[in-house]
Protein backbone atom coordinates (compact mmCIF):
# COMPACT_ATOMS: atom_id res chain seq x y z
CA UNK A 1 0.00 0.00 0.00
CA UNK A 2 1.21 3.45 -1.13
CA UNK A 3 1.39 6.08 1.77
CA UNK A 4 -0.70 8.25 -0.05
CA UNK A 5 -3.27 5.54 0.83
CA UNK A 6 -2.77 5.43 4.63
CA UNK A 7 -2.68 9.59 4.61
CA UNK A 8 -5.81 9.99 2.36
CA UNK A 9 -7.59 12.97 2.07
CA UNK A 10 -10.02 12.28 4.31
CA UNK A 11 -8.13 11.08 7.27
CA UNK A 12 -5.56 14.05 6.40
CA UNK A 13 -8.98 15.76 7.18
CA UNK A 14 -10.31 14.31 10.22
CA UNK A 15 -6.50 14.58 11.48
CA UNK A 16 -6.62 18.69 10.77
CA UNK A 17 -10.15 19.68 12.02
CA UNK A 18 -11.50 17.02 14.40
CA UNK A 19 -15.09 16.30 14.88
CA UNK A 20 -16.83 16.05 18.23
CA UNK A 21 -13.31 17.79 19.54
CA UNK A 22 -13.94 19.05 22.95
CA UNK A 23 -16.33 17.80 25.96
CA UNK A 24 -19.71 17.62 25.17
CA UNK A 25 -22.21 18.95 27.67
CA UNK A 26 -23.87 16.28 29.54
CA UNK A 27 -21.47 13.26 29.58
CA UNK A 28 -22.29 10.61 31.82
CA UNK A 29 -19.59 8.44 31.16
CA UNK A 30 -15.86 9.35 30.04
CA UNK A 31 -12.32 7.52 30.43
CA UNK A 32 -8.86 8.33 29.40
CA UNK A 33 -6.39 6.56 26.95
CA UNK A 34 -2.58 7.19 26.95
CA UNK A 35 0.22 5.89 24.73
CA UNK A 36 2.87 6.53 26.60
CA UNK A 37 5.65 5.70 24.64
CA UNK A 38 4.45 8.25 21.80
CA UNK A 39 2.80 11.01 24.13
CA UNK A 40 -0.76 10.51 22.95
CA UNK A 41 -3.16 11.52 24.96
CA UNK A 42 -7.13 10.94 24.83
CA UNK A 43 -10.37 11.85 26.94
CA UNK A 44 -13.72 10.66 25.35
CA UNK A 45 -16.83 11.60 26.67
CA UNK A 46 -20.18 9.69 26.18
CA UNK A 47 -23.98 10.81 27.06
CA UNK A 48 -25.77 7.38 26.73
CA UNK A 49 -29.32 7.99 27.41
CA UNK A 50 -32.04 5.83 28.76
CA UNK A 51 -32.33 3.85 25.93
CA UNK A 52 -28.63 3.13 26.24
CA UNK A 53 -28.47 5.04 22.85
CA UNK A 54 -25.11 7.31 22.47
CA UNK A 55 -26.82 10.53 22.41
CA UNK A 56 -23.77 12.53 21.79
CA UNK A 57 -20.26 11.55 22.10
CA UNK A 58 -16.60 13.62 21.92
CA UNK A 59 -13.10 13.74 22.48
CA UNK A 60 -10.18 15.76 23.88
CA UNK A 61 -7.01 15.24 23.78
CA UNK A 62 -3.98 15.29 21.06
CA UNK A 63 -2.09 12.86 18.97
CA UNK A 64 -0.70 12.19 15.50
CA UNK A 65 -2.86 12.55 12.29
CA UNK A 66 -3.54 8.88 12.70
CA UNK A 67 -4.97 8.85 16.26
CA UNK A 68 -6.90 11.84 15.71
CA UNK A 69 -9.02 11.50 12.88
CA UNK A 70 -10.05 7.75 14.22
CA UNK A 71 -10.98 9.17 16.68
CA UNK A 72 -12.88 11.81 15.01
CA UNK A 73 -13.97 9.36 12.68
CA UNK A 74 -15.24 7.23 15.98
CA UNK A 75 -17.37 9.77 17.08
CA UNK A 76 -19.02 10.79 13.72
CA UNK A 77 -19.91 7.18 13.45
CA UNK A 78 -20.46 6.41 17.04
CA UNK A 79 -23.08 9.16 17.53
CA UNK A 80 -26.55 8.14 17.46
CA UNK A 81 -26.07 4.35 17.73
CA UNK A 82 -27.15 2.38 20.23
CA UNK A 83 -24.55 0.58 22.84
CA UNK A 84 -24.78 -2.85 21.42
CA UNK A 85 -24.15 -1.27 18.12
CA UNK A 86 -21.40 0.95 19.69
CA UNK A 87 -19.88 -2.34 21.05
CA UNK A 88 -19.96 -4.29 17.91
CA UNK A 89 -18.60 -1.45 15.86
CA UNK A 90 -15.72 -1.58 18.28
CA UNK A 91 -14.64 -5.44 17.53
CA UNK A 92 -15.49 -4.88 13.87
CA UNK A 93 -12.72 -1.99 14.46
CA UNK A 94 -10.08 -3.98 16.00
CA UNK A 95 -10.57 -6.86 13.36
CA UNK A 96 -10.07 -5.00 10.74
CA UNK A 97 -7.23 -3.32 11.75
CA UNK A 98 -5.75 -5.71 13.55
CA UNK A 99 -6.93 -9.14 11.65
CA UNK A 100 -7.18 -7.32 8.22
CA UNK A 101 -10.84 -8.51 8.46
CA UNK A 102 -12.84 -7.21 5.96
CA UNK A 103 -15.79 -5.47 7.38
CA UNK A 104 -19.41 -5.35 6.49
CA UNK A 105 -21.52 -2.64 7.12
CA UNK A 106 -23.00 -4.27 10.58
CA UNK A 107 -25.65 -1.23 10.10
CA UNK A 108 -23.59 1.35 9.29
CA UNK A 109 -24.87 4.28 6.35
CA UNK A 110 -22.36 4.11 2.86
CA UNK A 111 -21.17 7.44 3.79
CA UNK A 112 -20.36 5.91 7.71
CA UNK A 113 -19.21 2.61 6.04
CA UNK A 114 -16.38 4.52 3.88
CA UNK A 115 -15.13 6.58 7.11
CA UNK A 116 -14.61 3.36 8.72
CA UNK A 117 -13.08 1.91 6.46
CA UNK A 118 -10.42 4.47 5.57
CA UNK A 119 -8.55 3.63 8.74
CA UNK A 120 -8.49 -0.41 7.53
CA UNK A 121 -5.04 0.86 5.96
CA UNK A 122 -3.31 1.51 9.38
CA UNK A 123 -3.46 -2.40 9.71
CA UNK A 124 -0.22 -2.63 7.49
CA UNK A 125 2.05 0.05 9.48
CA UNK A 126 2.32 -2.53 12.64
CA UNK A 127 4.09 0.49 14.85
CA UNK A 128 0.85 2.87 14.20
CA UNK A 129 -1.78 0.12 14.91
CA UNK A 130 -2.02 1.94 18.74
CA UNK A 131 -2.21 5.26 17.58
CA UNK A 132 -5.33 4.30 15.67
CA UNK A 133 -6.71 1.99 18.46
CA UNK A 134 -6.34 4.26 21.48
CA UNK A 135 -9.72 6.20 20.97
CA UNK A 136 -11.49 2.86 20.51
CA UNK A 137 -10.34 1.23 23.31
CA UNK A 138 -10.87 4.45 25.23
CA UNK A 139 -14.58 4.36 24.15
CA UNK A 140 -14.83 0.56 25.65
CA UNK A 141 -13.82 1.45 28.72
CA UNK A 142 -15.92 4.57 29.11
CA UNK A 143 -18.76 2.42 28.52
CA UNK A 144 -17.67 -0.01 30.92
CA UNK A 145 -16.98 3.11 33.31
CA UNK A 146 -13.37 2.02 33.95
CA UNK A 147 -11.38 4.50 35.59
CA UNK A 148 -8.06 3.51 35.09
CA UNK A 149 -6.70 4.98 32.37
CA UNK A 150 -6.57 2.99 29.07
CA UNK A 151 -2.58 2.51 27.98
CA UNK A 152 -2.69 1.50 24.41
CA UNK A 153 1.03 0.49 24.61
CA UNK A 154 0.27 -2.46 26.89
CA UNK A 155 -2.97 -3.55 25.29
CA UNK A 156 -2.03 -3.67 21.20
CA UNK B 1 41.31 5.58 8.85
CA UNK B 2 39.45 7.20 6.79
CA UNK B 3 35.57 7.64 7.78
CA UNK B 4 34.46 7.51 4.49
CA UNK B 5 34.79 4.12 3.82
CA UNK B 6 33.93 3.12 7.57
CA UNK B 7 30.15 2.40 6.81
CA UNK B 8 31.51 -1.14 5.07
CA UNK B 9 32.98 -1.56 8.76
CA UNK B 10 29.49 -2.12 9.90
CA UNK B 11 27.67 -5.08 8.56
CA UNK B 12 23.74 -4.06 9.27
CA UNK B 13 24.48 -1.81 6.00
CA UNK B 14 25.23 -5.06 4.26
CA UNK B 15 22.05 -6.69 5.49
CA UNK B 16 19.87 -3.23 5.38
CA UNK B 17 21.68 -1.96 1.96
CA UNK B 18 19.20 0.93 1.85
CA UNK B 19 19.08 1.98 5.88
CA UNK B 20 19.69 5.28 6.02
CA UNK B 21 20.43 5.17 10.35
CA UNK B 22 19.84 8.50 12.24
CA UNK B 23 19.39 6.99 15.20
CA UNK B 24 22.84 6.59 17.26
CA UNK B 25 21.40 8.50 20.18
CA UNK B 26 19.12 5.61 20.65
CA UNK B 27 21.92 3.13 20.20
CA UNK B 28 24.57 2.68 17.98
CA UNK B 29 25.42 0.30 15.43
CA UNK B 30 28.00 -2.38 16.05
CA UNK B 31 31.15 -2.45 14.07
CA UNK B 32 32.44 -5.90 12.45
CA UNK B 33 35.65 -6.81 15.31
CA UNK B 34 32.87 -6.30 17.87
CA UNK B 35 30.20 -8.85 16.70
CA UNK B 36 32.87 -11.10 15.91
CA UNK B 37 34.62 -10.71 19.20
CA UNK B 38 31.15 -11.60 20.72
CA UNK B 39 31.22 -14.72 18.91
CA UNK B 40 34.66 -15.40 19.13
CA UNK B 41 34.31 -15.51 23.07
CA UNK B 42 30.87 -17.59 22.71
CA UNK B 43 32.67 -19.81 19.99
CA UNK B 44 36.24 -20.29 21.96
CA UNK B 45 36.48 -18.95 25.19
CA UNK B 46 33.68 -19.45 27.12
CA UNK B 47 33.59 -19.35 30.85
CA UNK B 48 31.68 -17.88 33.47
CA UNK B 49 33.95 -15.27 34.94
CA UNK B 50 35.09 -14.57 38.44
CA UNK B 51 34.27 -18.05 39.98
CA UNK B 52 36.40 -20.87 38.94
CA UNK B 53 40.28 -21.84 38.82
CA UNK B 54 40.33 -23.78 35.90
CA UNK B 55 42.23 -22.30 32.84
CA UNK B 56 39.48 -21.38 30.44
CA UNK B 57 37.91 -19.42 33.24
CA UNK B 58 40.75 -17.72 34.72
CA UNK B 59 41.50 -16.56 30.81
CA UNK B 60 37.84 -15.73 30.65
CA UNK B 61 38.23 -13.76 33.70
CA UNK B 62 41.10 -11.43 32.49
CA UNK B 63 39.91 -10.97 29.18
CA UNK B 64 36.77 -9.16 31.31
CA UNK B 65 38.95 -7.67 34.10
CA UNK B 66 41.40 -5.69 31.06
CA UNK B 67 38.35 -4.07 29.31
CA UNK B 68 38.04 -2.64 32.46
CA UNK B 69 41.78 -1.16 32.18
CA UNK B 70 40.48 -0.39 28.07
CA UNK B 71 37.97 2.11 29.35
CA UNK B 72 39.99 3.35 32.40
CA UNK B 73 42.41 4.89 29.50
CA UNK B 74 39.81 5.70 27.05
CA UNK B 75 38.19 8.18 29.70
CA UNK B 76 41.26 8.75 31.61
CA UNK B 77 39.89 7.07 34.90
CA UNK B 78 41.22 5.92 37.58
CA UNK B 79 42.15 2.17 38.89
CA UNK B 80 39.33 0.57 40.83
CA UNK B 81 37.32 3.19 40.12
CA UNK B 82 35.09 1.50 36.89
CA UNK B 83 31.74 -0.39 38.01
CA UNK B 84 30.10 -2.16 35.58
CA UNK B 85 26.35 -2.48 35.07
CA UNK B 86 23.70 -3.17 32.77
CA UNK B 87 23.08 0.05 31.17
CA UNK B 88 23.84 3.61 32.36
CA UNK B 89 19.88 3.26 33.85
CA UNK B 90 21.39 0.85 36.53
CA UNK B 91 23.97 3.18 36.78
CA UNK B 92 22.25 5.95 37.74
CA UNK B 93 19.59 3.96 39.87
CA UNK B 94 22.81 2.41 41.78
CA UNK B 95 23.79 6.16 42.66
CA UNK B 96 20.69 7.57 43.48
CA UNK B 97 20.08 4.17 45.60
CA UNK B 98 23.12 4.07 47.70
CA UNK B 99 23.58 7.60 47.92
CA UNK B 100 19.71 7.75 49.02
CA UNK B 101 20.37 5.59 51.78
CA UNK B 102 22.06 9.12 53.33
CA UNK B 103 19.50 11.45 53.13
CA UNK B 104 16.26 12.61 55.27
CA UNK B 105 13.47 14.54 55.21
CA UNK B 106 14.14 17.86 53.89
CA UNK B 107 17.62 16.97 52.29
CA UNK B 108 17.80 18.31 48.52
CA UNK B 109 19.18 16.96 45.19
CA UNK B 110 19.86 19.60 41.98
CA UNK B 111 19.46 17.95 38.69
CA UNK B 112 18.19 19.98 35.24
CA UNK B 113 15.16 20.31 33.41
CA UNK B 114 17.24 18.89 30.39
CA UNK B 115 17.52 14.96 31.96
CA UNK B 116 16.76 11.59 30.53
CA UNK B 117 13.87 9.86 32.48
CA UNK B 118 17.18 8.08 33.58
CA UNK B 119 18.84 10.51 35.65
CA UNK B 120 15.15 11.77 37.10
CA UNK B 121 13.07 8.91 37.65
CA UNK B 122 15.64 7.11 39.98
CA UNK B 123 16.04 10.45 42.17
CA UNK B 124 12.05 10.91 42.18
CA UNK B 125 11.73 7.19 44.81
CA UNK B 126 13.64 9.12 47.23
CA UNK B 127 10.40 11.26 47.16
CA UNK B 128 8.98 8.69 49.36
CA UNK B 129 11.76 9.67 51.85
CA UNK B 130 10.55 13.24 51.60
CA UNK B 131 13.52 14.15 50.11
CA UNK B 132 12.94 17.43 47.96
CA UNK B 133 14.53 17.64 44.40
CA UNK B 134 15.41 21.21 42.28
CA UNK B 135 15.96 21.62 38.80
CA UNK B 136 18.31 24.27 37.08
CA UNK B 137 16.05 25.38 33.88
CA UNK B 138 16.39 25.71 30.81
CA UNK B 139 16.50 28.95 28.83
CA UNK B 140 14.11 29.26 25.63
CA UNK B 141 17.05 27.84 23.27
CA UNK B 142 17.36 24.70 25.60
CA UNK B 143 20.45 25.67 27.39
CA UNK B 144 21.46 24.47 31.14
CA UNK B 145 20.88 28.04 32.88
CA UNK B 146 24.09 27.10 34.58
CA UNK B 147 24.10 30.84 36.72
CA UNK B 148 21.27 29.73 38.20
CA UNK B 149 22.73 26.88 40.59
CA UNK B 150 24.13 28.92 43.06
CA UNK B 151 20.63 30.56 44.38
CA UNK B 152 19.65 26.71 43.93
CA UNK B 153 21.83 25.54 46.75
CA UNK B 154 21.12 25.57 50.17
CA UNK B 155 22.88 23.60 53.39
CA UNK B 156 20.30 21.00 52.78
CA UNK B 157 21.71 20.35 48.94
CA UNK B 158 22.91 17.06 49.05
CA UNK B 159 23.82 16.19 45.89
CA UNK B 160 23.43 17.45 42.11
CA UNK B 161 22.93 15.27 39.38
CA UNK B 162 23.47 16.54 35.40
CA UNK B 163 23.24 15.72 32.06
CA UNK B 164 26.61 15.94 29.99
CA UNK B 165 24.87 16.32 26.62
CA UNK B 166 21.36 16.80 25.96
CA UNK B 167 20.12 13.52 23.87
CA UNK B 168 17.30 15.95 22.75
CA UNK B 169 19.13 19.02 21.50
CA UNK B 170 22.68 17.72 21.60
CA UNK B 171 23.36 21.10 23.47
CA UNK B 172 25.95 20.42 25.62
CA UNK B 173 25.71 21.79 29.71
CA UNK B 174 29.04 23.68 31.38
CA UNK B 175 29.22 20.59 33.65
CA UNK B 176 33.13 21.94 34.52
CA UNK B 177 31.17 25.09 35.91
CA UNK B 178 29.20 23.34 37.67
CA UNK B 179 31.65 20.47 39.04
CA UNK B 180 33.34 23.71 40.33
CA UNK B 181 30.40 25.32 42.17
CA UNK B 182 30.08 21.97 43.43
CA UNK B 183 33.14 21.24 44.72
CA UNK B 184 33.34 24.90 46.54
CA UNK B 185 30.09 23.80 48.11
CA UNK B 186 31.41 20.35 49.29
CA UNK B 187 28.28 18.70 47.11
CA UNK B 188 28.94 15.84 45.60
CA UNK B 189 28.15 15.71 41.60
CA UNK B 190 26.93 13.02 39.12
CA UNK B 191 27.07 13.55 35.28
CA UNK B 192 24.56 11.15 33.24
CA UNK B 193 27.35 11.47 30.44
CA UNK B 194 25.41 8.67 28.05
CA UNK B 195 25.44 10.84 24.73
CA UNK B 196 28.81 12.59 25.35
CA UNK B 197 31.51 9.76 25.66
CA UNK B 198 32.67 8.51 21.74
CA UNK B 199 31.16 12.04 20.94
CA UNK B 200 32.97 14.54 23.15
CA UNK B 201 36.02 14.25 24.76
CA UNK B 202 35.88 13.14 27.65
CA UNK B 203 38.54 13.67 30.66
CA UNK B 204 37.45 12.10 34.18
CA UNK B 205 40.74 13.03 35.98
CA UNK B 206 40.31 16.73 34.44
CA UNK B 207 36.28 16.57 35.06
CA UNK B 208 37.15 15.04 38.66
CA UNK B 209 33.12 14.57 39.46
CA UNK B 210 32.37 12.04 41.87
CA UNK B 211 29.97 9.87 39.54
CA UNK B 212 30.23 9.39 35.73
CA UNK B 213 27.49 7.32 33.72
CA UNK B 214 27.47 6.11 30.49
CA UNK B 215 27.29 3.00 28.48
CA UNK B 216 28.47 0.31 25.99
CA UNK B 217 25.70 0.29 23.49
CA UNK B 218 25.74 3.77 22.66
CA UNK B 219 29.39 3.88 22.19
CA UNK B 220 29.17 1.32 19.20
CA UNK B 221 29.49 -1.91 21.55
CA UNK B 222 27.10 -4.16 22.56
CA UNK B 223 23.91 -4.30 24.58
CA UNK B 224 23.94 -5.01 28.34
CA UNK B 225 26.70 -3.29 29.52
CA UNK B 226 27.23 0.63 31.25
CA UNK B 227 29.96 1.64 33.03
CA UNK B 228 29.79 3.76 36.27
CA UNK B 229 32.69 5.82 37.35
CA UNK B 230 32.74 6.40 40.98
CA UNK B 231 35.14 7.74 43.23
CA UNK B 232 36.88 5.40 45.71
CA UNK B 233 35.34 7.06 49.10
CA UNK B 234 31.84 6.02 47.55
CA UNK B 235 32.87 2.48 46.48
CA UNK B 236 34.03 2.14 50.41
CA UNK B 237 31.00 3.87 52.16
CA UNK B 238 28.04 2.91 49.34
CA UNK B 239 26.06 -0.12 51.15
CA UNK B 240 25.78 -2.80 47.89
CA UNK B 241 23.43 -2.04 45.29
CA UNK B 242 22.27 -5.52 44.39
CA UNK B 243 23.24 -8.85 46.50
CA UNK B 244 24.29 -12.47 45.49
CA UNK B 245 27.35 -14.48 43.99
CA UNK B 246 30.75 -12.35 43.34
CA UNK B 247 29.72 -9.87 45.81
CA UNK B 248 30.34 -11.00 49.07
CA UNK B 249 33.96 -11.95 51.20
CA UNK B 250 32.22 -14.33 53.92
CA UNK B 251 28.67 -15.55 54.42
CA UNK B 252 27.32 -17.38 57.28
CA UNK B 253 23.55 -18.26 58.69
CA UNK B 254 23.83 -15.04 60.92
CA UNK B 255 25.96 -12.13 58.84
CA UNK B 256 27.61 -11.84 55.71
CA UNK B 257 30.64 -9.19 54.78
CA UNK B 258 30.84 -7.75 51.36
CA UNK B 259 33.91 -7.80 48.95
CA UNK B 260 35.79 -4.98 48.71
CA UNK B 261 36.55 -2.35 45.53
CA UNK B 262 34.16 -2.32 42.70
CA UNK B 263 32.78 -6.63 42.84
CA UNK B 264 30.95 -4.99 45.54
CA UNK B 265 28.54 -3.54 42.89
CA UNK B 266 29.02 -6.33 40.58
CA UNK B 267 26.56 -9.04 41.80
CA UNK B 268 25.56 -12.54 39.98
CA UNK B 269 26.90 -13.46 36.41
CA UNK B 270 27.51 -10.44 34.40
CA UNK B 271 27.33 -10.18 30.65
CA UNK B 272 30.91 -11.50 30.26
CA UNK B 273 30.58 -11.54 26.33
CA UNK B 274 29.87 -7.84 26.08
CA UNK B 275 32.15 -6.69 28.55
CA UNK B 276 34.34 -8.61 26.47
CA UNK B 277 33.00 -7.19 23.12
CA UNK B 278 33.22 -3.43 24.68
CA UNK B 279 36.87 -3.24 24.20
CA UNK B 280 36.89 -4.01 20.56
CA UNK B 281 34.58 -0.67 20.14
CA UNK B 282 36.91 1.19 22.53
CA UNK B 283 39.48 0.44 20.22
CA UNK B 284 37.49 1.20 17.41
CA UNK B 285 36.40 4.75 18.54
CA UNK B 286 39.98 5.14 19.70
CA UNK B 287 41.57 4.32 16.35
CA UNK B 288 39.15 6.41 14.61
CA UNK B 289 39.88 9.36 17.29
CA UNK B 290 37.38 11.22 19.47
CA UNK B 291 38.60 14.39 17.27
CA UNK B 292 38.09 12.90 14.29
CA UNK B 293 34.47 11.82 14.89
CA UNK B 294 33.89 15.44 16.28
CA UNK B 295 34.81 16.97 13.37
CA UNK B 296 32.90 14.60 10.95
CA UNK B 297 29.46 15.08 13.17
CA UNK B 298 29.74 18.36 13.61
CA UNK B 299 30.53 18.68 9.79
CA UNK B 300 27.67 16.43 9.31
CA UNK B 301 25.24 18.53 11.95
CA UNK B 302 25.98 22.11 10.21
CA UNK B 303 25.24 20.48 6.56
CA UNK B 304 21.81 18.72 8.12
CA UNK B 305 21.31 22.26 10.15
CA UNK B 306 21.36 24.47 6.83
CA UNK B 307 19.73 22.20 4.17
CA UNK B 308 17.13 21.42 6.78
CA UNK B 309 16.53 24.98 7.67
CA UNK B 310 16.04 25.82 4.47
CA UNK B 311 12.66 24.16 4.49
CA UNK B 312 9.63 26.39 5.03
CA UNK B 313 7.65 24.61 8.68
CA UNK B 314 10.74 23.37 10.56
CA UNK B 315 11.09 23.90 14.40
CA UNK B 316 14.07 23.06 15.97
CA UNK B 317 13.96 21.89 19.39
CA UNK B 318 16.01 24.73 21.03
CA UNK B 319 18.76 26.10 19.74
CA UNK B 320 20.70 24.59 16.63
CA UNK B 321 24.00 26.69 17.03
CA UNK B 322 25.89 24.54 19.36
CA UNK B 323 24.51 20.87 18.30
CA UNK B 324 26.97 18.47 17.60
CA UNK B 325 25.65 14.62 17.50
CA UNK B 326 22.06 15.22 17.67
CA UNK B 327 19.02 17.69 17.69
CA UNK B 328 15.31 17.15 17.11
CA UNK B 329 12.72 19.12 14.85
CA UNK B 330 9.43 19.44 13.65
CA UNK B 331 7.68 19.56 10.52
CA UNK B 332 5.00 22.07 11.11
CA UNK B 333 1.58 20.88 10.80
CA UNK B 334 2.87 17.06 10.67
CA UNK B 335 2.78 14.97 14.07
CA UNK B 336 6.55 13.74 14.72
CA UNK B 337 5.18 10.08 14.47
CA UNK B 338 3.49 10.66 10.60
CA UNK B 339 6.64 12.26 9.89
CA UNK B 340 8.62 9.08 11.01
CA UNK B 341 6.41 6.74 9.30
CA UNK B 342 7.03 8.45 5.98
CA UNK B 343 10.66 8.82 6.10
CA UNK B 344 10.47 4.81 7.25
CA UNK B 345 9.44 4.25 4.04
CA UNK B 346 12.60 5.22 2.23
CA UNK B 347 14.38 3.05 5.16
CA UNK B 348 15.38 6.15 7.09
CA UNK B 349 15.28 5.24 10.82
CA UNK B 350 14.82 8.76 13.42
CA UNK B 351 13.17 8.83 16.42
CA UNK B 352 10.05 10.05 16.74
CA UNK B 353 8.87 11.07 20.06
CA UNK B 354 9.40 13.00 23.78
CA UNK B 355 12.97 10.65 23.69
CA UNK B 356 12.70 10.05 27.13
CA UNK B 357 12.77 13.82 28.44
CA UNK B 358 8.83 14.65 28.86
CA UNK B 359 9.93 17.68 31.18
CA UNK B 360 12.20 19.21 28.24
CA UNK B 361 9.47 18.83 25.93
CA UNK B 362 6.71 20.46 28.47
CA UNK B 363 9.27 23.21 29.14
CA UNK B 364 9.91 23.74 25.52
CA UNK B 365 5.75 23.13 25.02
CA UNK B 366 6.09 20.94 22.15
CA UNK B 367 4.28 17.16 22.49
CA UNK B 368 6.73 15.11 20.35
CA UNK B 369 9.18 15.99 17.76
CA UNK B 370 11.90 14.45 15.72
CA UNK B 371 15.66 13.43 16.07
CA UNK B 372 18.82 12.91 13.82
CA UNK B 373 21.02 11.65 15.54
CA UNK B 374 24.73 11.11 13.75
CA UNK B 375 27.11 8.18 14.06
CA UNK B 376 30.65 7.43 12.14
CA UNK B 377 29.11 5.77 9.71
CA UNK B 378 26.44 9.08 8.23
CA UNK B 379 27.26 11.02 5.59
CA UNK B 380 25.96 14.02 2.98
CA UNK B 381 24.15 11.56 1.32
CA UNK B 382 22.05 10.15 4.30
CA UNK B 383 20.96 14.13 4.31
CA UNK B 384 20.16 14.62 0.90
CA UNK B 385 17.79 12.00 1.15
CA UNK B 386 15.65 12.75 4.40
CA UNK B 387 15.65 16.42 2.79
CA UNK B 388 13.91 14.03 0.05
CA UNK B 389 11.75 12.73 2.41
CA UNK B 390 11.01 15.77 4.53
CA UNK B 391 9.80 16.80 0.80
CA UNK B 392 7.37 14.19 0.36
CA UNK B 393 6.40 14.52 3.87
CA UNK B 394 5.37 18.02 2.59
CA UNK B 395 3.74 16.89 -0.43
CA UNK B 396 1.60 14.10 1.60
CA UNK B 397 0.47 16.36 3.95
CA UNK B 398 -0.44 19.08 1.58
CA UNK B 399 2.11 21.47 2.93
CA UNK B 400 3.31 24.33 0.71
Amino acid sequence: MDLTELYQDLILDHGKKPRNFGKCHEFNHDAEGHNPLCGDNIHVYLSLNNDKKVKDISFEGSGCAISVASSSIMTEIVKGKSEKQARELLSAFFKMIKEGQEIKKIGLSEDEHIKFSSLAGVGRFPMRVKCATLSWHTLRAALDDEKKPINSEVID
Amino acid sequence: MNLKDIKSQFPIFKSNKNLIYFDTANSAQKPKQVIDTLEDFYKNHYANIGRAVYGLAARATANYESTREVIKEFVNGTEGEIVFTKNSTESLNLVAHCFGKFLKEGDEIILTEAEHHSNYVPWHFLRKKKVNIKFIPINEDGEVEVNKLTSLITTKTKIISVIHISNVTGLTTDIKKIISIAKAKKIPICIDGTQAVAHTHVDLKDLDCDFYAFSSHKIYGPTGVGILYMKNKWIEQFEPFIGGGGMIQNVDTKNITYASGVSKFEAGSLASAEVVALKQAVKFVKDIKVKNIISHEQSLASYALDKISKFNDIEFVGSPSTKASVFSFNIKGVHAHDASTVFDEDDIAVRAGHHCCQILHKKMKIGSSLRMSFGVYNNKQDIDAICESIKKCKKIFKLK
